[in-house]
């Protein structure tokens, strides 16, 4: 079985996602992975050691910018030329809209929210957890190639002997794929708070009602000992910033206490907390998601509870 | 300028939700609603043509007859018209499949802008708009938290796993919105009686000019083999606020050496 992985960087730099995908493909066949954009070829040199045989750089100004559309014109020409059984992409806002893309362009199938994938006499299985996780579902391609997205954090990088051939590779580019144009690009904001450290994280979502609310998190989290997170929503509304983001697009942490007040536990927040130690969630919903992966789930109005537990945990720690 | 909404129709936020293991697709029969995601999206063309001070509005949906309902509370919120693509065929119709669809009527409406929502809450795939767009070789910006748009072309801000980038793409183009972008409003209660009235229309496959062979579960490129209960966990604690909800978490987190 002929693999290919979608080999994403950031200026060279692989994601970790992108480099257990190269992982899960050499376990299930050759694997061969491409590089796209500027510092595809210092991305491509460290893929070796993740179990790939080759890897295809593309680069070229139209290329640069983290696109996806001119990445679905490389994919698919790879594919056609060498005949991928597979492509494999770990999850991101990229990886996502290229893969999406590419089923389009080459009518494959896509299966998202891949937490494995195995080989079960001969053909590809993929597991899915779905209806937020309440059932995991075993799928499959009817067609090849077949198209792999997998779920954030679900695949680790596993180190091995290789190195891989770098082979150019070129494609025409469609007009359309290129008419978007990037006019400023993301630069990782260091200033705000770091929250990967933190031992206690109070974590506020859209139930704050709005940017003030995030005060008696912070006098919560300072009565614990502890930092202030958030959810992508509340970043995108501009109440707090996004250095304190949890989830997909943010930080993954595993604090030993995490306590989510006003959040409804979006698999994209959770896949950032699951592996706190204790999760405590205080939700005015009974239905929320969250209720389901939390150690204490609290029915209740959070402007309620949490200034009275910020007055409890002072007082016991200063008593 | 004419402005699509892409909307779907899932199972209500109480609703229960369940996939039948004889056809292995989700039970549609219970309660169901319009995509909360999708009023984000709705909302988002409500305040362009606002802004703007015309222009038009058309919702677009694949699925089931009774998607009709969805469809309504989203001309209530102001939508000029819906146009729902229903053929018993489609049933089952996996990402290619249905975006070939969704695609084939857009074509027919070629709007200026075609807006997604964040996601379907029932397959959490946010990946649709990706595969439209292709198929109508138009740009695609996704995940936008904020949208500027002029005659000629959109400015989107989006999120990534990096920060913020800002994205320019000439129209017609493709966007898929994020749930922050703006707060949907409530239907007003004229909205809801004047939505009856709004031009609805139900296109089939034949409509369409759409082969049944290439949509449904005869058209999809991926399958269902099997279901499994998740891998058990352990069971939380649940209680309800009752005025002494501070002192209960204090408790049990003094028990688990916490505090
Ligand atoms: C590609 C992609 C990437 C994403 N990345 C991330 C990510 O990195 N991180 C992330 O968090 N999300 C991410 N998301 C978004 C995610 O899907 C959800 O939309 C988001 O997490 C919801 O945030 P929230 O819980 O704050 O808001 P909501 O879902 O609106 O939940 C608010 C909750 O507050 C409760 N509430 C309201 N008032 C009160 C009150 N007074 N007291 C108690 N509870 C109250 C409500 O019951 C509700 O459950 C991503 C989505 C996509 C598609
Ligand atoms: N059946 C459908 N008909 C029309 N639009 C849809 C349909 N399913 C999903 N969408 C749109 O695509 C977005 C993303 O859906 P998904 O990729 O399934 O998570 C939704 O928020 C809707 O805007």
């Amino acid at each position: 079985m002929k693999l290919l992985a979608f080999l994403e960087h950031h200026d060279g730099e692989p994601a970790k996602g992108a480099l257990g995908a190269v992982s899960k493909a050499a376990s299930l066949g050759e694997a061969a992975a491409v590089a796209v954009g500027a510092g595809a070829r210092h991305a491509a040199a460290k893929a070796g050691a993740y179990g790939a045989s080759a890897v295809y750089v593309a680069e070229g100004p139209d290329l640069d910018p983290p696109l996806p559309q001119p990445r679905v014109d490389v994919l698919a020409s790879l594919v056609d030329q060498e005949g991928f059984d597979a492509v494999l992409f770990a999850q991101s806002v990229l990886a996502a809209d290229v893969a999406a893309g590419l089923a389009a362009r080459l009518e494959a199938g896509l299966n998202w929210d891949l937490v494995d994938l195995r080989l079960e006499d001969g053909r590809l299985v993929g597991t899915r957890p779905a209806l937020g996780d309440s059932v995991y579902v075993e799928v499959g391609w009817r067609a090849r190639p077949a198209l792999a997205l997998f779920r954030s954090g679900a695949l680790e990088p596993v180190q091995s002997a290789g190195e891989a051939r770098v082979v150019d590779a070129s494609a025409a580019l469609e007009g359309f794929s290129t008419a978007s144009v990037m006019v400023e690009r993301a630069h990782a904001e260091e200033a705000g708070p770091s929250i990967e450290d933190a031992d206690v994280i109070v974590a506020g979502g859209r139930g704050l009602g709005g940017p003030e609310g995030f005060a008696q998190l912070e006098e919560l989290a300072r009565a614990l000992g502890g930092a202030v997170a958030a959810t992508r929503a509340v970043v995108d509304a501009g109440w707090y910033p996004y250095s304190a983001q949890v989830g997909q697009t943010g930080k993954t942490v595993a604090p030993r206490l995490y306590i989510a007040c006003g959040i409804s536990g979006a698999i994209q927040h959770k896949v950032g907390m699951q592996g706190s130690g204790t999760i405590v969630a205080i939700n005015k919903d009974p239905n929320a998601p969250i209720f389901e992966f939390c150690d204490l789930g609290v029915v209740g109005d959070l402007n309620q509870i949490v200034p009275k537990l910020t007055e409890l945990v002072r007082a016991r720690k200063g008593g | 300028m004419k402005i699509a909404v892409c909307v779907k129709q899932v199972p209500g936020a109480g609703a229960p939700r369940r996939i039948d293991p004889a056809t292995r697709r989700l039970d549609r029969s219970v309660e169901a609603e319009l995509n909360p995601f999708d009023l984000n999206a709705i909302e988002e063309a409500l305040r362009i043509v606002e802004r703007r001070g015309e222009g038009e509005i058309v919702l677009v949906s694949v699925g089931p007859e009774r998607a009709v309902e969805a469809l309504r509370r989203g001309l209530a919120m102001g939508a000029d018209r819906a146009l729902l693509l229903s053929d018993p065929a489609i049933a089952g119709s996996d990402l290619v499949a249905t975006s070939l669809v969704l695609a084939k009527a857009l074509a027919r409406e070629s709007p200026d802008l075609v807006l997604f929502g964040q996601q379907a809450s029932d397959s959490d795939g946010a990946v649709l708009w990706a595969a439209v767009a292709e198929r109508l070789r138009l740009p695609v910006i996704s995940q936008v938290s904020e949208l500027a748009l002029t005659d000629a072309k959109v400015v989107a801000k989006r999120q990534t796993e990096f920060g913020y980038d800002r994205i320019e793409a000439p129209l017609p183009a493709v966007v898929g919105v994020s749930d922050a972008i703006n707060e949907p409003r409530y239907p007003s209660l004229k909205g809801i009686m004047g939505a009856k009235k709004k031009p609805q229309e139900t296109l089939s496959l034949g409509d369409l000019g759409i082969d049944p062979a290439l949509v449904g579960e005869a058209g999809s490129k991926t399958e269902v083999y099997l279901l499994k209960p998740p891998p058990p966990r352990g069971q939380g604690v649940r209680i309800e606020d009752d005025g002494t909800a501070a002192e209960r978490i204090v408790a049990f987190l003094a028990e688990r050496k916490l505090l």
